[in-house]
Parts: structure tokens; C-alpha cells; sequence
């Protein structure tokens, strides 16, 4: 009985842990939309020059990289002669030694997009790389924002689909409509069906009519890229966005590989120095005397 | 502690090696301090190697305006045929004429202190108190010097250079114009403050 | 050999010369080779050395830190990346400050709990006690001011929020957060004397309590965990028979413990330095927006248990409006255990030798404080306000019945001399 008992506590114990982690995770993700796994990898330095070149690509134009300089990014993304960063990655005719800054004026960027674009030195740091991959790939046509375009995982995304040329045009993927009542729906159906409200468009050709209700939300849980409209395939799109996240984790914490490694040799080296002040103590300790253990006693009474 | 106790050599060796690695720790803990204050990114993008386009530079004039290198002006001069003869040919009245005191990369250490004989490349800082010497390239009489074959006037203290920033005698300067390590890409193209040697034949 | 002894000759003389104009060997003695302590402390006993250790962290990473840092709201957010990014080592040095902090909370957290449960505030230790608590809020007003310097979106809205709090002081409220921010928002003049008292007038305040705190303890003596006065029993010479000589026992004792603690450290410093959002909190890799507060504001984890005591109190009362009473109700669980030393009536210091309401009591105590430690970490629910009502008042319960539950228990007969430990 008593084991089952513990069993039961140690389940609370489990799912308060759980509670725990997911609440520092709280924030990650604005939206219900599921984000895939992403584990970024630094030793890759393929993928990260890749994602450099992505990013001064598509991103630099308007998100600066105001902390870093190309000197220090080019060193540190495996030696890139200098020559072939003025050459291809170097666009605004800056020293290597500059910020990585975008050249578009703040006046401009605010007149563009409402607001000017976020510095994204720390943004995998603010959110996570995970995020940032899941965003790059949560893009969708969507005729009633101002860029066309809108994002699952940053509801009213302020900006376009920069990677458009190279994704393809991506769609939403509907499969009817949010599920509700079914005795409420088929009320309200009966009343819709008698005003003639039901319309159906094209690109929802194969929903059911039935589920075609006013004020429900489509239900569309996955997104689609219509084939041969980009210049990448699906998997080299995945690839693209995986490399741009892996670089922007680089980019907000620059120094985590030597930290990791220098870590390990400060540890190792205190453990020794520990090792040492252990014995030094039980050395010393040989002189005093020991004190009676403690007596386990029964409350008695006020002294 | 007893000298008698047979533990106290152990305690005494204990000791001492304990102490050094602490010694060993304290040094490494003072690594991060030390180092945070060498010149940082930012500090060497500002002391960065410069290029200079020199095509516009016409022999007899020095390059204006002065370039910049680590918050110092560099003066390029283009010095005319008859000028490197004369620097080749009077040594009397100067200081250090074979250089030999004064800072220069060893490619500099010739008459003309300079890679290219005609074009001088010297910081523009007086070896006396660090005023900037200015530039009267002509030899004609001036008002310091009736006999004057051209070359550098500090207007502080009075410190006389040639045209190869060689420091004349008995003058506050003791040295000549120090010669920033530099190199040539090509005819058009001076770099300063760096000398891989790539560019050399 | 001749050497060694001439060597010798010297040292000794060296010491004579000093000792006649400095009183060093005395000094040393009195708080060392002849500061006797009981012999009987265990784990809880270390994190008064720790505290001090990080103080030194504290001191030496924050020098550093101000030789890169620009206190301006243009510049702050900026120079601390600059650190980050372009200083050798910097990331070393602003990581070791961040984590300190948060270290530094927690050896003191330890530390009064060693207080609380071996009675160290009762007499005649009450002073020291008074002059800890007076450590304790200057640190938590020292991880307040400093929190802001970053100049990280959660930095501002943190101090937003609590500046704001000083507005819930009746009539001369709004007046007073204007005073403290000296201006209409929080801004970069506040940031500037909120930097001021960062780096120069509290430590300095700091420094002289934590002086002031040792002096006294060494004048009365370490309590131990059975909570009874090593210097009642003395051999001829006057020396406690329960006591040993801090320097070298402890000394040896204390390095070891700071070697330990100085892994973990190193270890939360190179492996996690954000400690998954509760040392640094993500918000704050952006730079202060004063248009945008991030999604969800929770101070750092070292006010969150105070913080969720503020946001438990929802109901005005006397006319005042809850804000008010949050404030008070916040302020009064801060202060409290200044009154620890009247309001415990117990005839025994330890909890070894207390009853079991006692025992309970201060059981339910650290309870509470982790259950609201979590509860400020997290947004506000409905079940979350109730449980903060609840653990708020079991928290004050442990003070306010004391007075009442320790006279009233039975307890348990203290030893002549002092058992167990090493």
C-alpha cells in the first residue's frame, strides 16, 4: 500500500517537473502551431557559411546584424579568405572590419514596414533556433495582409515572404472546418442553408459544404508548397531554413563552443584542486577530537 | 603543529601542493581580467590596415588630405628626381642619417627611408613632443632657414626633416620620422599599416 | 640550514618591525589562530564563507564589467554586446556577474535558513542578525538597480513594474515614482542614478555591513547546530573545550566547501549561463522597447516568492486599494524576520531541541516559500492567485503564531556539550 502511495507522489513529482520546464519554455511560441524539431549543430561549418550566404542574401537588406563584424564571422565560420567575403558577401562596399549592418535607413524602414526591422544578432536567444527554422518554413499566401502573405507561427507577420524565389509559393492545406457540436451545427446549417449564405470558393473545392459556417475558423493544419514554383525543392527549401536558423544560433552566442570547451578544463582542473583540499582537510581534521554522536530523544517537556 | 607527530610531513607535503595549485587556479582565475584588456574587435577594426589611392598624388606634393592610420595622419610624399639625388648626396647636418636609431621597417632602411624611392610613406608625428611637422617641399629660402632644400617644419619646437623625415642636428627632435610598416599593391593602391609581402616580385 | 634559520631571523624580525606599528599578528589571532569555533558545524555552516566568496566575484567581474559598459539608454544595451561579442573574454566576465547574482541569492537563502533552524538570531546574537537582514536587502536592492543596467526589454519593464509599486503609496505615490525615476517614464536619467548606486554607493554600503556582520560575530561567538554556547565550558587556559581553532581547521574546512561550490558554479557559468531563463530571462536579449512589454513579466527568481505574495493580494480593504495592501503585504514579508529575535520564546535555540510544531512549522515555511518562489515565475491564474493566498499566509503564520507555538510545545533536553558533526 505504502508503495503505491509512493508511486503516485512520485507521478505529481514527474508532472511538476514537466510543469517546471514547460513554463520556462513559455513564450517560444506565440501560436498553437506545432513547431518541428531542430537541433542546430555548430561544427557544421558548411551549413553555417551557407546560412551566412543566405542571410546577407535575403535578410541583410533590412535586419542588421549590428553586433558582429565579417571580420570576426568570417574567422570564426572556418577562415574565409577575405577576398571571397568582398566578393560574396560583402554588398555595401564596407571594410571586412564593419558591423554586419543593413543599409536600409530607419526612416525608410519605418515608412515601408510601420515599424523599422529588428536587429537579429539574439534572436535565436530571445527565441530559439528551433523557432526561427519553424518560421522561416510557416509562411503562406494570404490575400488580406498587406505583404500578401502571412505566417503560422507569427500570426500578422509584418514583412513579405523574402524567400518566396527560392520556397515556392506556399498554401494553406484545409481539410473543412474547426470541429463543433455536431446537434449546433447541424441547427445552425439548417438556418444558413434557408438564408443562402453557403458559398463555396475554389480553392476550397474539396471541403465538404457542410462544414462551410460563418465565424468558424478553416481548419488547416499543414501548409503546401505548390510543386516546381521555386527554385528549390521541398527538402533543399528545409535544408535552407535549417542552415539560416543554425547560422542566426551562431550569430547570439558566439562564444558557446569555446565556453564549452574552456568549461571542461576549468571543471577538470577544480576537481583536482578539490581533490587536494579534501585530503589537506582530513589531514587536519585527524586532530580534533570527536563529539559524542547526537542522542535521539523523546519531546519531554519545557526545560 | 608537533614535529613528533608522524602525520606532519604528510600535512607539510599536502600543504605545499595544495598551495601550488591553488597558485596555479589564482593565475588562471586572472587570465579573463588580463585579457579583456587587450585591444578588443572594435579597437582593431579602428587600427585595421588602410588602403590609399595614391593616382592622384603629383611628384613634389605630399597626399592630402592626410590619410588616417590609428588616429595618426600619414604623410605620402612624391619626391621629384633632383630631390632623391640630394638625399642621396647631403648627410652632414643630419642626426641619424643611415637611420640607424630611429624606427623604420627594415625595407626603410636606405637613404630615401622608403620602399619606392620616390614615394615616402612617414607618420606624421614629430619624434620631439608628437606635433604634426608641416610640409615645404620646395628647396627654396623659408623664413627658418635661408639654405632650406625641402622637407618637413615642426612649427612647435622648430625640428627640421629632409624629405626622407631624416631629423636635422642639434634640434629638439632626436630621431627621424618614424616609418609605419607599409606596402604597395600596385601603382595605384598603398597599404599602411600592414606588410604580408604578397605584392613583392 | 644556516640559511633557513638567518631566513628565519629575518621573517621574525619583519614581523616585530610590523607588529610595532600594526597590530597584524594580534588581528590574526583574534579572528583566526585563536578564534575558537565550535567543532560540531555541518553543511549549513559553509555558506557564510560562500556568500563572502561571491561577494569578491561580485566585486572584482562588476569592476570589469563598468571598464566596458555605458550607462546611457542609447549606449547600455549595446556595450554590454560589445562585452559579449568584441572584448577577449568579456562573455567570461559578464557571465560570472550574472551568475553571481543569481549564486549569491542563493548561498543566502542557505544561510538565513541555517539561521532560521538553529536559532543563530536569539541572544546574544540579535545584532548580527539585524546587521544580516540589513545585508539582505541591500543585495536585494543592489539586484534590483542592477538589474536594469543591461537596458534588456525585460530589465525595463521589470523596473517599470516595480517603480510603479512605490506609486501604490497613498497621497504622495505618483509624486514619489516620479522622484525615484526623475522623469515621466523610466528612462536613461534613471538608468544613469540607478547605475550610480549599482556600482559605487550600495556596494560600498555592502561591503562595510558584511565588516560590521564579522566583527560582531566574532565578539560573541558561532552558534553550532545544538544551538548551545561552546564558551560556558572552558579549560584553564580560558579556551572553550568544544572549540578548535577556526585557523587552520576551518580554514582547511572552508576551502574545500568553496572548491566544491566553485565547480558548480563553473559549471552553471559555462554550460548554462541563462540556467534556461531564470538567470537571464530571454526578453532581455533585446534591447528596451518602452511601447512593446514582453509577453509575460516575471522578475528574476531570487523576488519571485515576495512578487507573488504582491500579485496574491486582489481585494481593497479599509479603503485603500489592493495595490496598496500588495505593497504592504510584500514589504512586511521582506521585513519580518527582523522581529525573529522576540518573537521566538522557545527556551531551546536549535530545531534539533524544538518541538514539533516547531519543526513543522518552519518545514511548511520553506514550503510556502518555493511553492510562491514557482507561483511568481509563472503567469496569473485563478487556482495560482488562491494557492499564493494560501502559502502567503501559512508564511506569515511561521512568524506571527511563534510567540505562541514556542512556548507552548514540548521540547526536547539540549546536551551539556555539543554532539555529532565531523
Amino acid at each position: 500500500m505504502s508503495r503505491f502511495e509512493i508511486v503516485k507522489w512520485s507521478k505529481h513529482i514527474g508532472s511538476l517537473v514537466v510543469v517546471a520546464i514547460c513554463s520556462s519554455l513559455w513564450g517560444a511560441s506565440d501560436t498553437d502551431w506545432e513547431l518541428e524539431p531542430m537541433k542546430p549543430d555548430l561544427r557544421d561549418k558548411d551549413s553555417l557559411q551557407r546560412g551566412l550566404g543566405l542571410y546577407v542574401n535575403f535578410c541583410l537588406g533590412c535586419h542588421s546584424l549590428q553586433y558582429r563584424r565579417y571580420e570576426r564571422t568570417a574567422k570564426d565560420l572556418g577562415d574565409i579568405p577575405k577576398d571571397l567575403m568582398l566578393e560574396n558577401v560583402i554588398f555595401t562596399g564596407q571594410p571586412i572590419g564593419d558591423y554586419m549592418k543593413s543599409s536600409m535607413s530607419k526612416e525608410d524602414a519605418k515608412n515601408w514596414f510601420g515599424v523599422a526591422p529588428p536587429d537579429l544578432t539574439m534572436v535565436t536567444r530571445v527565441r530559439s533556433p528551433k523557432w526561427v527554422y519553424n518560421f522561416l518554413k510557416a509562411f503562406y499566401m494570404d490575400d488580406t495582409r498587406p505583404f500578401g502573405v502571412n505566417n503560422k507561427v507569427f500570426p500578422s507577420v509584418g514583412m513579405p515572404h523574402v524567400l518566396l524565389p527560392i520556397q515556392g509559393i506556399p498554401e494553406e492545406n484545409c481539410f473543412g472546418y474547426e470541429a463543433v457540436d455536431l446537434l449546433e451545427l447541424e441547427a445552425i446549417l439548417r438556418e444558413k442553408k434557408l438564408e443562402g449564405i453557403l458559398t463555396r470558393t475554389d480553392r476550397e473545392a474539396e471541403v465538404e459544404p457542410l462544414d462551410r459556417v460563418e465565424g468558424r475558423e478553416p481548419n488547416c493544419p499543414e501548409l503546401r508548397t505548390i510543386p516546381e514554383s521555386g527554385l528549390y525543392t521541398v527538402e533543399q527549401f528545409d535544408q535552407a531554413a535549417y542552415d539560416l536558423a543554425n547560422f542566426l544560433h551562431y550569430m547570439g552566442d558566439p562564444s558557446r563552443e569555446i565556453r564549452m570547451s574552456m568549461g571542461g578544463y576549468v571543471i577538470g582542473f577544480l576537481v583536482i584542486l578539490t581533490i587536494f583540499a579534501y585530503f589537506l582537510k582530513r589531514e587536519y581534521w585527524k586532530d580534533v577530537p570527536k563529539s559524542p554522536p547526537r542522542v535521539r530523544t523523546e519531546h519531554t517537556s519545557e526545560l | 603543529m608537533d614535529d613528533t607527530n608522524p602525520s606532519s610531513v604528510t600535512r607539510r607535503y599536502l600543504l605545499i601542493a595544495t598551495s601550488a595549485v591553488t597558485t596555479v587556479g589564482a593565475a588562471g582565475a586572472a587570465i579573463p581580467f588580463a585579457r579583456s584588456w587587450t585591444p578588443s574587435e572594435k579597437a582593431k577594426a579602428l587600427g585595421a590596415p588602410i588602403e590609399v589611392d595614391i593616382t592622384k598624388l603629383q611628384p613634389g606634393e605630399i597626399l592630402k588630405p592626410a590619410p588616417e592610420w590609428r588616429g595618426r595622419g600619414i604623410i605620402v610624399v612624391y619626391r621629384t628626381p633632383e630631390a632623391i639625388k640630394r638625399l642621396e648626396e647631403e648627410n652632414r647636418k643630419l642626426a641619424d642619417p643611415m637611420s640607424k636609431r630611429s624606427e623604420q621597417p627594415t625595407y626603410a632602411k636606405n637613404p630615401t627611408r622608403s620602399i619606392r624611392p620616390e614615394i615616402g610613406v612617414y607618420l606624421s608625428q614629430c619624434t620631439h613632443l608628437g606635433c604634426v611637422p608641416k610640409y615645404y617641399g620646395e628647396a627654396k629660402p623659408e623664413q627658418f632657414d635661408a639654405r632650406w632644400k625641402g622637407g618637413f617644419f615642426c612649427p612647435c619646437h622648430g625640428s627640421k626633416f629632409d624629405l626622407a623625415g631624416r631629423v636635422e642636428k642639434n634640434l629638439p627632435a632626436p630621431l627621424n620620422l618614424e616609418v609605419p610598416v607599409h606596402q604597395f599593391e600596385n601603382e595605384a593602391i598603398l597599404h599602411v599599416g600592414i606588410d604580408t609581402g604578397e605584392f613583392d616580385e | 640550514m644556516s640559511e633557513s634559520l638567518e631566513n628565519r631571523g629575518f621573517v621574525a624580525r619583519s614581523m616585530t618591525w610590523i607588529n610595532e606599528r600594526f597590530p597584524w599578528t594580534p588581528t590574526m589571532e583574534k579572528h583566526a589562530s585563536k578564534y575558537y569555533a565550535p567543532k560540531n558545524f555541518n553543511v549549513w555552516y559553509v555558506f557564510g564563507v560562500l556568500a563572502f566568496v561571491v561577494l569578491i566575484i561580485q566585486l572584482v567581474t562588476g569592476l570589469f564589467l563598468t571598464m566596458n559598459y555605458v550607462p546611457t539608454a542609447e549606449g547600455a544595451f549595446g556595450s554590454i554586446e560589445y562585452a559579449m561579442h568584441e572584448v577577449d573574454l568579456g562573455w567570461l566576465i559578464r557571465y560570472a556577474h550574472s551568475t553571481g547574482a543569481s549564486a549569491f541569492f542563493v548561498v543566502i537563502y542557505l544561510h538565513m535558513f541555517r539561521g532560521f533552524a538553529y536559532g543563530s538570531y536569539r541572544k546574544p546574537r540579535e545584532l548580527i542578525w539585524l546587521i544580516g537582514m540589513g545585508i539582505y536587502l541591500v543585495l536585494m536592492a543592489e539586484g534590483f538597480f542592477g538589474y536594469l543596467l543591461p537596458w534588456g526589454n525585460m530589465s525595463y519593464w521589470g523596473a517599470q513594474v516595480i517603480v510603479s509599486l512605490v506609486g501604490a503609496v497613498p497621497i504622495v505615490g505618483a509624486n514619489l515614482a516620479e522622484w525615484v525615476r526623475g522623469d515621466f517614464v523610466l528612462s536613461g536619467i534613471t538608468l544613469n542614478r540607478f547605475f550610480a548606486l549599482h556600482v559605487f554607493a550600495l556596494p560600498g554600503v555592502l561591503v562595510v555591513l558584511v565588516f560590521v556582520h564579522m566583527v560582531a560575530l566574532h565578539h560573541v561567538g558561532s552558534n553550532n547546530p545544538d544551538g548551545i554556547e561552546i564558551k560556558d565550558k572552558k579549560d584553564e587556559k580560558g579556551v572553550p573545550l568544544d572549540g578548535i581553532p577556526f585557523h587552520p581547521y576551518y580554514t582547511v574546512h572552508d576551502f574545500f566547501a568553496v572548491m566544491v561550490f566553485l565547480i558548480l558554479f563553473c559549471a552553471v557559468m559555462f554550460f548554462a549561463p541563462e540556467m534556461f531563463g531564470y538567470f537571464i530571462e530571454k526578453p532581455n536579449f533585446e534591447i528596451a522597447n518602452p511601447i512593446a512589454t514582453p509577453d509575460h513579466i516575471a522578475p528574476v527568481w531570487y523576488y519571485t516568492p515576495f512578487y507573488a505574495m504582491l500579485r496574491a493580494v486582489t481585494f481593497p480593504l479599509f479603503g485603500l486599494d489592493a495595490k496598496f495592501w500588495g505593497l504592504v503585504v510584500m514589504a512586511g514579508a521582506i521585513l519580518i524576520p527582523v522581529a525573529l529575535p522576540w518573537l521566538d520564546k522557545s527556551p531551546v535555540k536549535s530545531i534539533r531541541y524544538k518541538g514539533r510544531i516547531s519543526k513543522f512549522m518552519l518545514g511548511m515555511l520553506v514550503v510556502s516559500f518555493i511553492v510562491l518562489g514557482y507561483l511568481g515565475t509563472i503567469p496569473p491564474s485563478g487556482f495560482g492567485t488562491a494557492t499564493a493566498q494560501i502559502a502567503t499566509l501559512v508564511y506569515f503564520s511561521y512568524f506571527l503564531l511563534m510567540p505562541w507555538y514556542t512556548q507552548r510545545e514540548k521540547t526536547k533536553p539540549v546536551p551539556e556539550r555539543v554532539t555529532g558533526g565531523h
